[in-house]
């Protein structure tokens, strides 16, 4: 442990982040001191105190205990819209780099049509006119998302395309699904997780700009990004609305960027020196 | 580039439409003089009930002369007009940004990269993975509370002073600039955090190459191979990176001039959606599109411009 933590401290601390977030979210139930949408107009705009321990909102809801289901909120979010990605990424991704010749061209002009958009007018317009509910947003975050992945696993294919290992196993008459899958794609998957691990991090930053567009998660239900938005209603009365959100958003994200650069300097140590 | 636009066109158009939900029926559900007729009538005069591929193609026909349609707002105005009102806000900011995170970022990677391992370098990237995280958004406001509420020091939302017609030539540039200063730096950030990592790696990758340690050996002194040798050949990622970090400051306007209450592009858009101002939406996207690749050709070509391998083919 100790000598994991010395050898690898970004992925050391990125990971305790990580794990503690994660697991203050999955345990929401049992630690939250409140109903997290209980209204109680006694204690409405208190600021933090042992009862309250980040105060309450402007309809006495605890607020501590919203943003522990809303860690719920982002981090599904967060996996969600990067699962879509990646499914999406590693699929065009293994056809373009393998494949090569026109389907590689057409695939390739995709992703550079979808890198030139302006993704967050994207996500927006189209929040805006479906309605904006957590499944939405996961989706139209994973739609717009994939662009890195597919580039990742393309290149990763195509120079791995032409080594004995996969010459010798096309050789012995290997289908090309089995092919990708069991021969070229184990060996793309550092990079990969890296970039996953670090799309986490850029769809909690999202969707946490989109509840504070009033296009996120929809209240009653509690997120990061709409508590944060009252806190800008309320900012000259109540900070600390705004404080622990932001500060929440703000440690999760550092967490899985730092466990994101941690896994790159695992893989690829040659960067590191 | 042409091909690439007419992409983008199809798809936010596409969305657009396939999504439920028309203009003229927002807003009129619940309006009791509002018939089905007048509906009916509404849908026609604004062209909706064609079929999409022939909206798209009159929309398409139209585009060719410049001609984006008018909004569908009450006001009824070109939309190529109400872009261009609001562009000049949203461009300044941009640019600006960009310009801050050049001049502050490069520095920042270089020193970084040249004192290695220092405290300078881990308080630098300490900075850098704080800047990656932070949600712009709540250092806008945390800015917005500290210096403007709580200092007095900014303004905090508009562009001009209430007194803004009374003040003089300079006074006016001063208030401008003054009521500036936090939505750039915010928009700026992110990019700021990226581009000082992406300038260390560099960096650091360059001063490791066969030739600097050549250099090193023939006795070129260290700060002509820092800053001669090893800086224009760690610059060159550098301009790709900002080409592509353009559509992420267009679509950060957004927020950004949402928090500042700027009258920019950006702002502009978040109503056009939220009223489902097809044309005027359809415009912005393709003005932000055309800006995007305007970007990418200029870093294009700076790069051509900047590495001579490029400039004189492969080969050469």
């Amino acid at each position: 442990m100790i000598y994991f933590a010395r050898s690898f401290p970004l992925m050391f601390i990125g990971g305790l982040i990580v794990a503690c977030v994660t697991l203050l979210a999955l345990l929401a139930p049992w630690i939250a001191p409140y109903d997290p949408s209980e209204i109680n107009v006694k204690v409405i705009l208190l600021p933090p105190s042992w009862e309250h321990w980040c105060g309450t909102d402007t309809l006495g809801r605890d607020v501590f205990s919203r943003m522990l289901y809303g860690a719920r909120v982002s981090l599904a979010v967060g996996f969600v819209a990067v699962g879509i990605s990646l499914v999406i990424g590693l699929v065009l991704g293994a056809v373009s780099g393998f494949s090569g010749g026109r389907v590689d061209a057409v695939i390739m002009r995709l992703t550079d049509m979808v890198l030139c958009f302006p993704t967050f007018f994207l996500i927006l317009a189209v929040i805006a006119f479906l309605e904006p509910s957590i499944w939405n947003i996961m989706i139209v975050i994973g739609l717009t998302s994939w662009m890195g992945v597919t580039r990742l696993v393309r290149a990763e294919f195509l120079s791995l395309r032409h080594r004995e290992f996969v010459l010798a196993a096309q050789g012995l008459g290997v289908s090309s699904i089995r092919m990708m899958w069991r021969y070229l794609l184990p060996n793309a998957m550092g990079p990969v997780l890296v970039s996953a691990v670090l799309g986490i991090a850029g769809a909690v930053l999202v969707e946490s700009g989109l509840s504070f567009l009033g296009l996120g998660v929809q209240p009653p239900d509690a997120s990061w990004g709409n508590i944060l938005t009252e806190g800008k209603d309320n900012i000259q009365i109540a900070w600390w609305l705004s404080m622990f959100p932001g500060l929440a958003i703000l440690i999760t994200v550092l967490g899985y960027n730092l466990l994101g650069e941690g896994l790159r300097d695992f893989f690829d140590p040659k960067l590191k020196q | 580039m042409i091909p690439l636009l007419f992409g983008i066109t199809i798809i936010s158009f596409g969305m657009m439409h396939l999504a439920p939900g028309e203009p003229v029926v927002v807003g009129q559900e619940f309006n009791p003089k509002v018939s089905a007729q007048d509906i009916e009538r509404l849908r026609a005069y604004y062209g909706l009930d064609k079929p999409l591929y022939e909206q798209y193609l009159n929309w398409l026909n139209r585009l060719v002369v410049l001609d984006f349609g008018k909004s569908f707002s009450a006001d009824g105005r070109d939309v190529i007009d109400k872009i261009s009102e609001r562009i000049p806000v949203t461009l300044w900011i941009n640019i600006l940004a960009m310009l801050l995170i050049i001049v502050i970022a490069i520095p920042i990677g270089i020193i970084s990269a040249v004192k290695r391992d220092s405290w300078l370098d881990k308080c630098m990237t300490l900075f850098v993975f704080i800047g990656f995280a932070i949600p712009s958004f709540w250092l806008g406001l945390l800015l917005m509370i500290g210096l403007g509420v709580n200092m007095n020091w900014l303004p905090i939302s508009g562009l001009h002073d209430y007194n803004w017609q009374q003040m003089g030539f300079w006074q006016q540039q001063i208030d401008l600039l003054s009521h500036l200063i936090l939505p750039i730096f915010v928009s700026a950030i992110g990019g700021l955090a990226g581009m000082s990592r992406f300038m260390r790696s560099g960096m650091l990758e360059v001063i490791r190459s066969d030739y600097i340690t050549t250099a090193r050996a023939m006795g070129v002194p260290e700060k002509s191979i820092r800053y001669r040798l090893a800086l224009k050949n760690a610059m060159l990622p550098i301009i790709t990176l900002l080409g592509l970090s353009i559509p992420g400051l267009i679509g950060g306007s957004v927020i950004v001039e949402q928090l500042f209450s700027l009258p920019g592009m950006g702002l502009l858009f978040f109503e056009a959606v939220m009223s489902r101002d097809y044309p005027l939406v359809m415009g912005i996207t393709v003005i932000g599109a055309v800006l995007t690749l305007l970007g990418n050709l200029i870093a294009d070509i700076s790069y051509a411009w900047a590495d001579p391998r490029i400039r004189h083919g492969r080969n050469g």
